[in-house]
């Protein structure tokens, strides 16, 4: 019985031990030098030593159960293959940042939240001496403590929304998440802004202000003011990242990947766990790492765990519906602003090509060229979705979430490798 | 040890990437984008976006957010 978990971080690793646990052979397929996952960054965690675990490694394209593997230092062409032939296998491929585009977004010195917290835990380096943090949900939070800890001054922490409205719900928390929240609103409060976001960032050749507004419900502008900052940090929640999934054949429900209690996808043999399967945190992956490693072995369901993982997915969906991104985004975008960052295809742009009657995946690509550059879509494409389904009305859809992320080459491959492969791995 | 970015030599640590040491070096932008010739850096920082690439030893088109500098790399970016 051959596991192969895809992905190390707090869902993979989990996947992996409780495989090994109960008996497999079981590969850790992870593109990091060091496990941890974007969660643990700088601070690597330990697999299970029964575990083999293929580190600087990459699945580029998956066939049936067999999955392609690329393994050496990012982007070398020194990077040699392997094919693993898996009996059951584990996506815990994670999520990157979601983030909504508004003027000045391209500018350097703008950057993810998850880019800033990578580059203060694993590299500890502050994106900037005075830092406004914008977005929606709880990562802000963690990111702003992570700024200050290598010496940022945060200014501001700007969340879109109020955050909440999930303390009404009953049994949404557990004593230790309010804990968490209270030690962060003990620590952060000064500089926690809600309803209020950061709609343009200025400079000439990198950010030197940006206007922080305050919002309606809807995310309508209400009022503005400029500050003076040397770098920006945004995060609107998080995107799946589905390429392997989709390439499965998975089913996905919401831009997720469907799974049952166990984690099983559609797809006999394939099980997933973590952020693919819904926005949920590390412990809540965890768990269902778990949950879904066992599975994917055969071995007995480990019920502690699936106890988290029912009262995690309370939490998650609570979280969830306390911070939703709303439509009046669209009003902080003028004609120039970028959408898509590879392509340089402006919200003008995009709504040319909607007036061109642009409908379905292709010809909306073709004609915009939205998503068709180097990051592929991974970046813009829910951004331009909502864009273009708004401007359209109820005329036509454009994209399903299955579309944004069918890559066959689900990770960039240099042609001489792909030329180097043996016949029989094509 | 010791790598070279755009020419001049620097000190790397082990698990430095190349976008650490660009970013330590004080650059914040060091490609420009092919359209409208704006600059970039890092953006994304985990590997998605492509905004931070370099030119490694030759090779071009290296995200310099997922690149761990190893002794005696050369560094080239594009500009400023």
């Amino acid at each position: 019985m051959k596991v192969v978990v895809i992905g190390g971080g707090p869902a993979g690793l989990a996947a992996a031990r409780a495989a090994a646990g109960a008996g497999a052979d079981t590969v850790l397929v992870d593109s990091e030098p060091t496990l941890g996952g974007q969660f643990h960054r700088g601070d690597p965690q330990r697999v299970d030593p029964r575990v083999r675990h293929l580190a600087n490694s990459t699945v580029w394209a998956v066939e049936g159960m067999r999955l392609h593997v690329r393994t050496g230092p990012a982007d070398s062409p020194s990077r040699t293959g392997e094919t693993l032939n898996a009996d059951a296998v584990v996506l815990a491929t994670g999520a990157h940042d979601r983030v909504v585009p508004f003027p000045g977004w391209d500018l350097p010195g703008v950057y993810t939240a998850g880019a800033a917290q990578a580059l203060a835990k694993g590299q500890k380096i502050a994106i900037g001496h005075r830092v406004v943090v914008s977005g929606t949900g709880p990562f802000l939070l963690p990111v702003a403590e992570s700024l200050k800890a290598v010496g940022a001054e945060v200014l501001r922490i700007c969340d879109a929304n109020t955050g909440l409205g999930w303390l009404g719900r009953p049994r949404a928390a557990s004593p230790a998440k309010l804990a968490e929240l209270l030690g962060y609103a003990v620590r952060l409060g000064a500089a926690w802004r809600p309803r209020t976001a950061v709609v343009a960032a200025h400079g000439e050749d990198r950010v030197n202000a940006v206007t922080v507004a305050k919002l309606n419900p809807d995310w309508t502008i209400r009022s503005q003011e400029r500050v003076a900052v040397d770098a920006v940090c945004v995060g609107h929640g998080f995107t799946p990242r589905l390429e392997l999934a989709v390439a499965a054949g998975c089913v996905l429900t919401d831009g997720f990947v469907q799974v049952d209690h166990t984690g099983a996808t559609s797809v006999p043999g394939w099980y997933a766990a973590g952020e693919v399967t819904g926005i949920g945190g590390a412990d809540l992956a965890a768990a269902e790492g778990e949950v879904a490693g066992a599975a994917a072995a055969r071995g007995a369901c480990p019920t502690k765990a699936l106890a988290k993982v029912r009262s995690g997915r309370r939490f998650a969906a609570a979280l969830a519906d306390a911070h939703p991104i709303r439509p009046g985004w669209h009003t902080w975008l003028t004609d120039n602003t970028l959408i898509c960052r590879c392509e340089e295809v402006t919200y003008k742009d995009l709504r040319a090509a909607v007036d061109l009657e642009a409908s379905g995946t292709r010809t909306f690509k073709l004609t915009s060229r939205i998503g068709l550059g180097l990051c592929q879509g991974r970046t813009c494409a829910r951004a331009a979705v909502d864009i273009a389904t708004a401007l359209s009305g109820d005329r036509r859809t454009f994209f399903t979430p299955a579309d944004l992320q069918r890559r066959p080459i689900a990770t960039p491959l240099r042609l001489a490798e792909l030329a180097s492969l043996p016949e029989e791995d094509l | 040890m010791r790598v070279t970015i755009d020419g001049v030599p620097s000190q790397a640590t082990p698990g430095q990437t190349v976008a650490g040491a660009l970013l330590a070096a004080g650059r914040t932008s060091w490609r420009t984008t092919r359209v409208k010739s704006r600059p970039r850096g890092v953006f994304c920082g985990i590997g998605v976006c492509f905004d931070c690439l370099v030119t490694v030893n030759g090779v071009a088109d290296v995200r310099a957010c997922q690149r761990l500098l190893v002794d005696g790399d050369d560094i080239r970016t594009e500009g400023p």
